[in-house]
């Protein structure tokens, strides 16, 4: 049994019960002491580890609500407008404008080899680009020989080259789709919006399938995000875990070198509800150290920047129309009934706030069939939701994990188009959450937004949307509050606070190996925390070598 | 396929007929309204026809399982030569892989989840080659659907799916009493403004109202009308004629036709043409080349206005 003692300037262990220490004993993966040297002695002979006597340990990161096909999208051009950290390590630089970006996809272009071959984007958010969308004559500038196709930042919208719909069989006169805005030619413009109107386009721009799904080394190189970002606990919140996935998933989390423990959850999609939970039931028995099964993710509506989140009363500031349901309010209830009932948790995204009116209203119904004290049952997203739907959330046991960088990233459109003013300064409300007595988490929802939890902290600490806005200065919460949201509030919300999110003899040794202590950054500058690397079940990754 | 011989001989004599786009029906309503039902009760009464049938993947199963006869792990084998397979959010992929079947089906039916907007799923299907909408048919629970449209949640979903209703179902009506079922049909007419409306029990629409009467109408016709709910008329067109006035004119609500497909040679003279009527929806397209000439108009028993028809239809000319 060999015990290895890290010496570090500070371990800031989040457990109340002894905030900081200086040394931590590991054994087999565990914490076995958290104190001083003398404290952490008494356990009986160790090996000392002086890495990180100048480095603070704090504990690995639970990022709550993330895609692991972020590993996967980097494999494409990056037309972000933001700067971006890729899985290596190396920064993207934000484009600025729509010149870069389609210099950018030109210089990618020139090292290819096939001239067939699809040329394929990601990340493009014309929002910041003068808004307007990117066209086919733009993109047949990069090639009009190959087909290429850039994706929007919101992962709902599709930009493509004439060559592109030409294989589609679309680049012609006549066609009429919603979501495929026509030129003065009469021909599409090569703006692509929503699924449908994406999918046959998809196909040709080597977006087939491997967009939504991570595939292996789309895994690994998460992973690597992970360690560069100081998260050592990952969810993939809407995976369909079909065999072949769950086998490679087990595989690649096995490997001795795999860093983070991932979380999947079970989509509702392909299973009615009485095939779905027995399915997740058996998943969860399958879970290893490092892949945590046995959860459900429902998706109750749309997104609110896109239109198709359900609001109630009054609906969008710009007069669009209610947005869609995903789900039938029977279909939800029924899902609840039988989860609470086999002891299985569900996540629900739900952004408008008549979603989570919903969600609440059945889950409230599904309580009364099967009690539960402890369900724990998370609403993901709940941008919109009110002091009464938290109080009705905390009288119900439920947890919310708050989306809280679309604050800084949308904030500026939610005020200006969305929702308008009032509701834009509740949105992502976590003051009220907690002071509801909501268990609270905080997330990117990577792709979307890039992986970071201390950029998320930042977010709901600082508040200020794109333009320098601070959105509703009532509903920051305070540096230790976030930090708690991004450790031990994330694990709570994956019923992992047991077991990870704080550094507390027994638990995994997770760490987040920092260059300072994010509790005495200035709020504005906790985004900025160095990080050097990670601590995963006992193993060291530093960022430097993944 | 031997089983059905003689169906592929008919088939294999039309070779033509493989150009035209396969016609798409979707089957939109609430949960609970029928939907299910109403897919069953077609694989049931398909009579030769090979529909495949695209169900959401939110659902159980749906098909009885008297009907089931080999199960694989994407597509559901179904008596009659039918087939049966499931679509989650990609619904375009599973429409191109129906495409490339060794088997073409003659007709695919799309049951729509009950929060789907039909429209949608219509404009989809529109972009894919080989394929095109052939009416939207929306199911209406006689008893629940006043209460349901004002339902604070899902109202508004129920509304958009009448709205882009061309048939309306109203199923279940030997639930509700007659004043109710008048009221229903005066307030589906606002409702669902571009919808003729029908009324079933259990489902049981006739196969050619819901599905129109397949790639070659007026052959249909001719094998007659098994269950005797419905009614046609066959609008032989020897001559050219103008279709837009004709279209114009079989919609008209007070000649209740449900549905009506034929071929035409046009004036002034172009290749011959085919006309497509779903409630008060008229489309004219191109027609497989030596298509049969020829228009069948269908509706429910008892409101089908033969004469009328015939001297609406000669008005127009």
């Amino acid at each position: 049994m060999k015990t290895t003692v890290y010496s570090a300037k500070n371990i800031v262990t989040m457990n109340a019960q002894k905030p900081d220490a200086s040394h931590v004993a590991v054994r087999d993966g565990r914490i076995l002491a958290v104190g001083s040297s003398d404290e952490v002695a008494t356990w009986g002979p160790y090996e000392l580890d002086e890495q990180f006597a100048d480095k603070v340990l704090f504990p690995g990161l639970v990022e709550g609500h993330a895609h692991t096909m972020e590993g996967t999208l980097w494999r494409y051009v990056y037309c972000g407008y933001f700067d971006r950290m890729d899985p290596s390590g190396t920064t993207h630089r934000g484009n600025r404008s729509i010149d870069t970006v389609l210099e950018a996809l030109k210089a990618a272009e020139a090292k290819m080899d096939d001239p067939d071959s699809p040329l394929t984007g990601w990340q493009l958010d014309p929002i910041y680009l003068d808004n307007k969308p990117v066209t086919r004559a733009q993109l047949d500038n990069v090639s009009a020989t190959r087909p290429i196709g850039v994706l929007n930042a919101s992962g709902h919208i599709l930009y493509a080259n004439s060559k592109a719909l030409e294989l589609a069989s679309l680049l012609k006169k006549g066609v009429n789709h919603p979501g495929i805005p026509l030129g003065a030619d009469g021909l599409p413009t090569g703006e692509l919006k929503g699924p449908d109107a994406m999918a046959p386009v998809s196909v040709h721009v080597g977006m087939s399938g491997s967009i939504a799904d991570v595939d292996e080394r789309g895994l690994r190189d998460f992973a690597r995000l992970c360690v560069r970002t100081g998260v050592t606990t990952v969810t993939d919140l809407a995976a369909k875990l079909d065999p072949d996935s769950v086998d490679m998933m087990l595989r690649v989390t096995g490997e001795p070198s795999f860093p983070a423990c991932v979380v999947p959850l079970r989509f509702f999609l392909g299973l009615s509800p009485k095939e779905l939970v027995p399915e997740v039931a058996r998943l969860k028995k399958l879970s290893t150290d490092r892949l945590s099964l046995g959860r459900i993710k429902l998706v109750a509506d749309g997104s609110i920047q896109g239109y198709s989140a359900r609001l109630r009363w009054p609906g969008y500031h710009n007069g669009a129309p209610n947005g869609l349901w995903y789900v039938t309010p029977e279909q939800m209830l029924e899902l609840y009934e039988l989860a609470l009932e086999a002891g299985l948790q569900i996540h629900t995204h739900t952004n408008g706030d008549q979603a989570t009116q919903l969600a609440i209203e059945k889950l409230e119904l599904a309580l009364r069939k099967h009690p539960s004290n402890d369900h724990r049952f998370v609403l993901q997203h709940c941008q919109l939701a009110d002091r009464a739907q938290f109080t009705r959330m905390a009288a119900l046991g439920m947890s919310v994990n708050l989306f809280a960088n679309h604050q800084f990233y949308w904030g500026d459109e939610h005020y200006n188009l969305t929702v308008g003013p009032d509701r834009a300064l509740r949105m992502n409300a976590a003051r009220t959450a907690l002071d509801c007595g909501v268990p609270l988490a905080v997330h990117s929802d990577a792709p979307i937004t890039p992986l970071g939890p201390f950029f998320t902290a930042w977010c709901a600490v600082n508040r200020l949307t794109r333009s320098g806005r601070v959105q509703g200065e009532h509903e920051k919460i305070t540096v230790d509050e976030a930090l708690w949201a991004i450790t031990m509030g994330a694990a709570h919300s994956l019923h992992m606070d047991g077991l990870v999110g704080s550094i507390e003899v027994g638990k995994r040794a997770d760490f987040a190996v920092l260059e300072s202590d994010p509790r005495a950054a200035n709020p504005e500058e906790i985004k900025d925390v160095e990080i050097w690397g990670t601590v995963q079940g006992g193993r060291v990754f530093a960022a430097a070598d993944v | 396929m031997s089983k059905f011989g003689a169906q592929c001989k008919v088939d294999a004599s039309l070779p033509q007929q493989m150009s035209e786009p396969l016609p798409v029906t979707i089957i939109g309503g609430y949960l609970g309204a029928g939907k299910t039902t109403l897919v069953n009760h077609l694989l049931r009464t398909a009579q030769g026809r090979k529909l495949a049938v695209m169900v959401n993947e939110f659902g159980a199963l749906p098909i009885d399982e008297d009907l089931i006869e080999a199960q694989g792990d994407d597509l559901i084998s179904i008596a009659g030569g039918c087939v049966c397979c499931t679509f989650g959010s990609d619904l375009s992929a599973a429409l191109i892989e129906l495409g490339k079947l060794p088997v073409r089906p003659d007709q695919v039916v799309i049951e729509c989840s009950g929060v789907a907007i039909p429209s949608a799923i219509a404009a989809s299907v529109t972009l894919l080659e080989g394929f095109a909408p052939d009416g939207t048919v929306v199911l209406v629970d006689a008893e629940t659907i006043r209460t349901a449209a004002i339902d604070d949640y899902i109202g508004d979903t129920i509304l958009r799916q009448l709205a882009d209703a061309d048939l309306a179902v109203i199923n279940k009506a030997d639930l509700v009493d007659v004043p109710t079922l008048s009221a229903l049909e005066s307030w589906l007419s606002d409702t669902a403004p571009r919808a003729k409306t029908i009324v079933s029990e259990h489902s049981k629409v006739p196969l050619d109202i819901a599905l129109g009467l397949g790639a070659t109408p007026i052959q249909s016709q001719q094998m007659g009308h098994a269950d005797g709910l419905f009614d046609s008329i066959a609008l032989p067109c020897a001559d050219p004629l103008d279709g837009e006035p004709l279209a114009k004119a079989l919609t008209d609500p007070k000649l209740h036709i449900t549905r009506a497909k034929g071929f035409f040679d046009p004036i002034p003279d172009g290749p011959r043409k085919a006309l497509h009527i779903v409630g008060h929806r008229w489309d004219i397209t191109d027609s497989p080349p030596n298509a049969p000439l020829g228009i069948v108009c269908i509706g429910v028993k008892g409101q089908f206005e033969r004469d009328l028809i015939r001297k609406t239809a000669k008005e127009a000319l």
